[in-house]
């Protein structure tokens, strides 16, 4: 099975995106990612104005099977939360880079963004 | 240890199947979606392989001694292609499996000497076939005891079309059949043990294949294959238990009076067990397996804590899951029996946070 990975984000390890755009970060998970929970039927977000450290958690994702948690891809203060996963968990699955999304990040420095694995970096990662 | 495959274990990966251990075999938990997987069986008919599940085969003059004195339920009752469900307890009464006993038709060779095939849980057929080669040579009993897991596959049909599919496939009629009730038939020229049994709340057919056959007659049909995911899911909201999980005689040792399964002892009946049950039916469980469903946002999981309105630790979570027919979460759980009453208010300890939950009936859904 081919997953999409859209190459204008990066990714982390642990299978969330990020994408940045005038300091502003958006935050949600990968398709691969959505595929192996199966049916995502819960979110657990922070709320906006909350500080995030890079590669801490910042909240769960439970599908039928599985509970997992989730993980800031940078630093700073969130500044959006998508409410409409609360109602519609399973946007994640439907459209991960897309509807799907989880977080916006005010980033303190979006320099962190680097020790990120680039679309390539990742693919090789989930083959 | 390696895992046990399942003898469809190509046939799975190759419709894309993920797979998982369960009980030591390597079985496929997802095909398509769990939802998707689940909605087939409530609404129009699913196909599980439950190859995992042991069988063992009993059979001799002393046949139906050895498992009335192994089973709480009443053997005698069965007649030939009557099944019941019983629960294997030790000598406190507590569980140490659940199964379900088919009576098949006597040997042409020995008209007379009863034959059992029951089904014990997966990973545990051989713990169960030594228990009964050695309570039989206790007991100096004539009977052979095979544990035939490796020969049979095992499929479950299910769904309220199953009985139109299951008819279409096999030579005989079936739709005749009741609910437990169980006859040989064919299916392409393979004989099957074919019986009205389930596991999902819904009408439906398990049927037991030789081996070597599997693969052809799981071919034939024509519907939404159904992993392990939906499996649980749909047994959760019937309220069934799940062996190792809602009972588990090292780690949650249970009676079936505790169990909400009472119904499978007999006590008129002599078993490993019996004297130990009838006191703790005289004098009642202090804990009861309750059904529940989260109020608040969240979902119950296996080992979480259930509190009472006060936050005090009253019981734990068995099992849990975000109900895709009812669009809730449900849980089982064990509580104090002053808890048990459906619309008491509970709460569930969802990474350390409490969420409201109330007691309800089970089946959460109507059942067959």
């Amino acid at each position: 099975m081919s997953f999409e990975i859209p190459d204008d984000r990066r990714y982390l390890e642990s299978h969330e995106w990020a994408l940045e755009e005038n300091g502003t970060v958006r935050v949600g998970i990968s398709d691969f990612a959505q595929d192996e929970l199966g049916d995502v039927v819960f979110v657990e977000l922070p709320e906006t104005g909350d500080d995030l450290t890079q590669e801490d958690e910042f909240g769960v994702i439970e599908s039928i099977k599985a509970v997992s948690d989730l993980y800031a891809p940078v630093s700073g203060e969130v500044t959006a939360v998508n409410e409409d996963l609360f109602d519609a968990p399973e946007l994640v699955n439907e459209d991960p880079f897309g509807e799907g999304w989880m977080l916006e990040i005010d980033a303190d420095d979006t320099d962190e963004l680097e020790a990120l694995l680039s679309a390539e970096e990742y693919e090789d990662q989930i083959a | 240890m390696p895992l046990q495959t399942p003898p469809l274990r190509g046939v799975h990966a190759e419709r894309g199947a993920k797979f998982t251990e369960f009980g030591g075999w390597d079985m496929p938990v997802e095909f398509d979606s769990i939802r998707t997987e689940h909605e087939a069986v409530r609404e129009d008919v699913g196909i599980f392989d439950v190859s995992h599940m042991g069988q063992i085969h009993v059979t001799g003059p002393d046949a139906t001694e050895l498992m009335q004195r192994l089973t709480s339920n009443d053997v005698r009752r069965l007649e030939v292609g009557d099944s019941q469900y019983a629960v294997i307890t030790d000598e406190e009464g507590h569980i140490i499996d659940d199964t379900v006993v088919y009576r098949l038709p006597d040997d042409d060779e020995a008209v007379g000497e009863p034959t059992y095939l029951f089904v014990p849980n997966a990973g545990t057929d051989e713990a169960t076939h030594e228990r009964w080669i050695s309570y039989r040579n206790e007991w100096d009993l004539e009977a052979t005891v095979d544990n035939r897991t490796d020969e049979y596959a095992m499929f479950a049909v299910q769904g309220p079309n199953a009985a139109d599919l299951v008819a279409d496939v096999t030579e005989e009629s079936v739709t005749d059949l009741s609910r437990f009730e169980a006859r040989y038939g064919t299916i392409d020229d393979v004989s099957c043990w074919i019986a009205r049994t389930g596991y999902t709340g819904e009408d439906g057919f398990e049927l037991i294949v030789p081996w070597s056959e599997a693969e052809r007659t799981w071919s034939l049909f024509d519907c939404q294959p159904c992993g392990l995911g939906a499996r649980d899911t749909l047994r959760i909201e019937a309220g069934l238990l799940l062996a190792g999980q809602d009972f588990d005689l090292e780690s949650n040792p249970r009676t079936p009076y505790e169990a909400g399964i009472g119904f499978t002892v007999a006590l008129d009946t002599e078993f490993v067990g019996r004297d130990a049950l009838e006191k703790v039916s005289e004098e009642g469980s202090e804990e009861r397996l309750v059904g529940f469903q989260l109020i608040d946002r969240g979902v119950p999981r296996h080992g979480y804590d259930i509190t009472n309105t006060e936050g005090r630790v009253v019981g734990t979570v068995t099992s849990g899951t975000m109900s895709p027919s009812l669009e809730k979460a449900i849980g089982l759980g064990y509580v104090p029996t002053e808890y048990a009453e459906p619309g008491t208010t509970l709460q569930v300890v969802v990474r350390g946070q409490s969420k409201k939950a109330r007691v309800e009936t089970t089946p959460f859904i109507d059942t067959v």
